[in-house]
């Protein structure tokens, strides 16, 4: 008979060892996948996980690629990993990302084609704050009505989805555009534009941040009182009002710091990568930041780790389905299974697993 | 000699890391109310879940009237005539009496039936209890009565009991030993667990002691003293708290017309708590649990704020203050439940060390943590208070509970507090280290400081407070000097029943 038996305390070695046994149960079960679906599974893995890295035929595209997609990945997930510690849960870091592009691309086309050092500054304040005020409606309505913020951030993904395409056929269509979706070309606007700072590298002014924010938040976390308050406020909810922690304060501080830097992610992407605002504009990366985050332990050096290789199966995955012809669902799928995989195995952290045939009943 | 009901030879049960029963012999006669004593973690209750069948010993056997007995499920326990009374009771608050009977019964008869059968038998042992009511209405002595009820109608031959009186008070224990009698003279077996030992000696005729999983001795009670019993229990003799004569100070701690809304479901409502607490004094605070404690704790703490006015420390009004200013000022607490509140479970010690000595032992500057100074004051804790962990790097979850208290009202201690109130502060804590926290208690007055003690242990008043004042459904009696105070009284004050008596005082 297996039996679950409780650690005196977490296993430090399984915290580690479950990430990466969670990628390689993943690899397995997408492998049978990819094979049920008539794809030599050998060749799709490999397509995910070494090409775009190392094959001489894609690396060259590929390689600038992954800082491209991890950066709004680990900035979006760092922030997302604050609240997740404290028991906060913003799901809808996809909706304050659209509105913090939104924000930050409104800066821009108010000034076009003006130059201005001040422009670009500009908007990355309005980009955090387009996110930060997005976050602010499951904030208040938590702290105030005691609403779930996991339904409303979620459910507000849908509204801010739906005013991404107002705006891209509506207020800030391209007036030169021939009358096609879409606003002006933000990155072709000098001041405005968001480049690649190094060339071939994909490292742009979103990396910097990136970086900047995992540092800042590592220290808070683990360096300042507050860091402390959101683990207590998580782990033992009733301990941290008797340590005098306000959860309503808390709850608007993570959401509202997740949500700026959701913000911020869009606002770098709608002013580099993605080039404009466009219906289509969001790629889901405040959903799949939830996997990072969780992937990387809630830990912003493991976020890093687990952003490059959610950004790896991302880029892989446009590989395999642009050469092999795997459906994007199945690479949805397949990042789906590791959290699946990755939430399961956490058990292994709390419980030690006993076989034992002498008691069975 | 007759066949005994119940024998037990040569148990041994052991869980990775401890042996929890090491062969254990001992036998329960026909209509004997047999004691089990022994301190926590000694092995009572692995040893009484094996024998109700929630646990299978690795070895040894069990005798039922002399017929090999090895239930595997609490169902075939019951089924040879075991029933068990919980100290922790499995009711659900918003299902009546007879439905909550229901729910624990194999094959329940129509609730109509159930409930005149309720009756009948309430009626019959003494124990009154109205079917219809909600449990969640019920005082804590009236659930322990529907569990008695719900096991007294399986028609038991042996009834165990796990700690039965430490939630009742003094009238409620003589109500249920009443019962306990009358169960014994129609020939029904007991086995009658606690660690209080005077109860021990007025109602049981057998004892076993354990400690350590090991049998260390049988014994009539009746001829033995609480002391010689206690010291059979732990194995040395045990030190006796105690405190100089002294003269209290200026009053600390001052709340005047309380009345506060519990945060909590089926909470208590503080009702116009008054109370006044000198340098030097310990206040005991007794009362059955759930009439108030938490919720006084809780608006003392800063956890629930109070009328700016309600609350005074050394005359200043704190009623709105937070934890965290209530602390700086020196008004500190320590709460009942030592896991996920007093101390967060899967932190470690030094991080619960933090918890509330960031302030008064100035662990944080302009936000930073210093974590050395941290782990230092987490040893310190350790070292003085002699809580037994390899270090402060454990998380507190694997502390033992009474390890975890020291840990907790050291903690509190040590940070110097002026007001220092406490609930529960040696519940489910063994002998020595509850001995150990009395005294630190008494020490920190006589340095005076004025000390709240809430519990529900009455001894443990009487023992070290100066003064005692009752709670009951949230309204606290007026403060009596401990000197004097009897057992009778108490019980009086306990019930409610202050008033007439009360009035010229």
């Amino acid at each position: 008979m297996l039996r679950l038996e409780k650690r005196p305390q977490p296993s430090k070695f399984w915290n580690l060892a479950t990430p990466v046994l969670a990628v390689v149960l993943t690899m397995i079960a997408g492998g049978l996948l990819f094979a049920a679906l008539g794809k030599d599974p050998f060749i799709a893995i490999k397509m995910i996980f070494w090409d775009p890295l190392f094959s001489q035929q894609f690396a060259a595209y590929s390689r600038p690629q992954l800082l491209v997609k991890a950066a709004p990945l680990i900035l979006i997930a760092v922030g997302l990993a604050v609240g997740f510690r404290a028991g906060i849960w913003n799901i809808g870091a996809e909706g304050q990302y659209i509105i913090g592009a939104i924000c930050g691309a409104a800066v821009a086309l108010a000034f076009f084609p003006a130059p201005g050092w001040y422009i670009f500054p500009l908007m990355v304040l309005a980009g955090a704050f387009g996110g930060w005020a997005w976050a602010m409606i499951p904030a208040i309505l938590k702290t105030r009505f005691n609403t779930n913020e996991i339904l409303v951030s979620l459910l507000l993904v849908y509204v801010a989805e739906k005013i991404l395409a107002a705006m891209a056929v509506g207020r800030m269509r391209n007036p030169d555009g021939a009358g096609f979706p879409g606003s002006r070309n933000i990155s072709q606007y000098p001041a405005a534009s968001n480049p690649e700072l190094i060339a071939g590298t994909g490292m742009h002014w979103g990396v910097v941040a990136a970086f900047i924010a995992v540092i800042f938040t590592y220290i808070m976390l683990h360096r300042h009182i507050l860091g402390f308050q959101v683990q207590l406020a998580g782990q033992a909810p009733r301990a941290a009002r008797f340590a005098g922690v306000a959860p309503a304060r808390l709850v608007v501080l993570c959401l509202g710091f997740s949500g700026a830097l959701a913000g911020l992610a869009g606002l770098f992407e709608v002013a580099g990568p993605a080039r404009m605002i466009s219906i289509d504009f969001n790629s889901y990366y405040g959903f799949t930041a939830i996997i990072v985050a969780f992937l990387g332990r809630l830990h912003p050096v493991g976020i890093v780790l687990a952003g490059f290789l959610m950004a790896l199966t991302y880029i892989g995955g446009e590989l395999a389905q642009f050469m092999l012809g795997l459906p994007s669902a199945a690479i949805q799928v397949f990042q789906g299974m590791l959290l699946f995989f990755l939430l399961a195995l956490d058990v292994l952290s709390n419980y030690r697993l006993r076989l034992n045939f002498g008691e069975a009943a | 000699m007759s066949v005994p009901l119940l024998a037990i030879e040569g148990l041994t049960k052991s869980y990775p890391g401890v042996v929890a029963n090491d062969d254990v012999s001992f036998a329960i006669g026909e209509g004997e109310v047999h004691a089990l004593l022994g301190e926590n973690g000694a092995g009572k209750s692995t040893l009484v879940k094996a024998i109700y069948g929630l646990i299978r010993p690795d070895s040894g056997r069990m005798l039922w009237r002399g017929q090999p007995y090895a239930p595997s499920a609490p169902h075939e326990a019951r089924a040879s005539g075991v029933a068990m009374v919980f100290q922790h009771f499995s009711l659900f608050d918003a299902l009546d009496v007879a439905e909550n009977v229901a729910l624990g019964m194999d094959n329940p008869p129509p609730i109509r039936q159930l409930a005149a059968r309720i009756r009948k038998v309430s009626g019959d042992y003494g124990l009154p209890l109205d079917p219809g009511r909600l449990v969640g209405d019920l005082s804590a002595g009236e659930r322990q009565r529907v569990e008695i009820i719900r096991c007294l109608l399986q028609d038991p031959q042996l009834l165990i009991m796990d700690e039965p009186t430490s939630v009742l008070t003094p009238q409620e224990v003589e109500i249920l030993f009443r019962t306990l009698r009358q169960l014994r003279a129609e020939g029904r077996s007991i086995l009658y667990i606690s660690h209080k030992l005077e109860e021990i000696r007025a109602l049981c005729e057998q004892a076993t002691v354990l400690r350590l999983g090991k049998l260390v001795g049988s014994c009539d009670p009746r001829e033995r003293s609480a002391r010689e019993l206690a010291e059979m229990m732990v194995g040395t003799s045990l030190h006796q708290p105690e405190r100089p004569a002294h003269q209290p100070g200026e009053v600390l701690l001052e709340v005047t017309g309380l009345n506060l809304a519990s945060g909590a479901a089926f909470g208590t409502r503080l009702k116009d708590v008054g109370l006044e607490v000198r340098a030097g004094e310990i206040l005991g605070i007794g009362g059955v649990a759930g009439n108030g404690q938490d919720e006084l704790l809780a608006a003392l703490s800063g956890e629930l704020r109070a009328p700016r006015e309600a609350v005074r420390f050394k005359g200043e009004p704190v009623g709105q203050l937070g934890p965290m200013a209530r602390r700086a000022m020196g008004l500190l607490c320590a709460p009942e439940e030592r896991l996920g509140h007093a101390a967060a479970p899967d932190m470690s010690l030094t991080e619960n060390a933090l918890l509330t000595g960031a302030w008064r032992e100035k662990l944080v500057a302009k936000g930073f943590i210093d974590w050395r100074g941290a782990r230092a004051f987490a040893e310190r804790v350790i070292s003085r208070f002699d809580v037994r962990t390899p270090g402060p790097h454990v998380a507190a979850r694997a502390l033992s509970g009474g390890n975890l208290q020291k840990f907790v009202i050291g903690r509190e201690i040590l940070q110097r507090p002026e007001v220092l109130v406490v609930n529960q502060p040696t519940w489910g804590v063994d002998a020595s280290a509850a001995a150990a926290i009395r005294q630190a208690l008494m020490d920190l007055a006589q340095a005076g400081a004025a000390v709240v003690v809430i519990s529900q242990d009455l001894d443990e008043i009487l023992e070290i407070a100066d003064s005692f004042a009752a709670l009951n459904g949230g309204r606290l009696s007026a403060k009596r000097p401990v000197q004097g105070l009897s057992m009778e009284e108490i019980g009086l004050l306990l019930g409610g029943a202050e008033g007439a008596g009360d009035a010229a005082a």
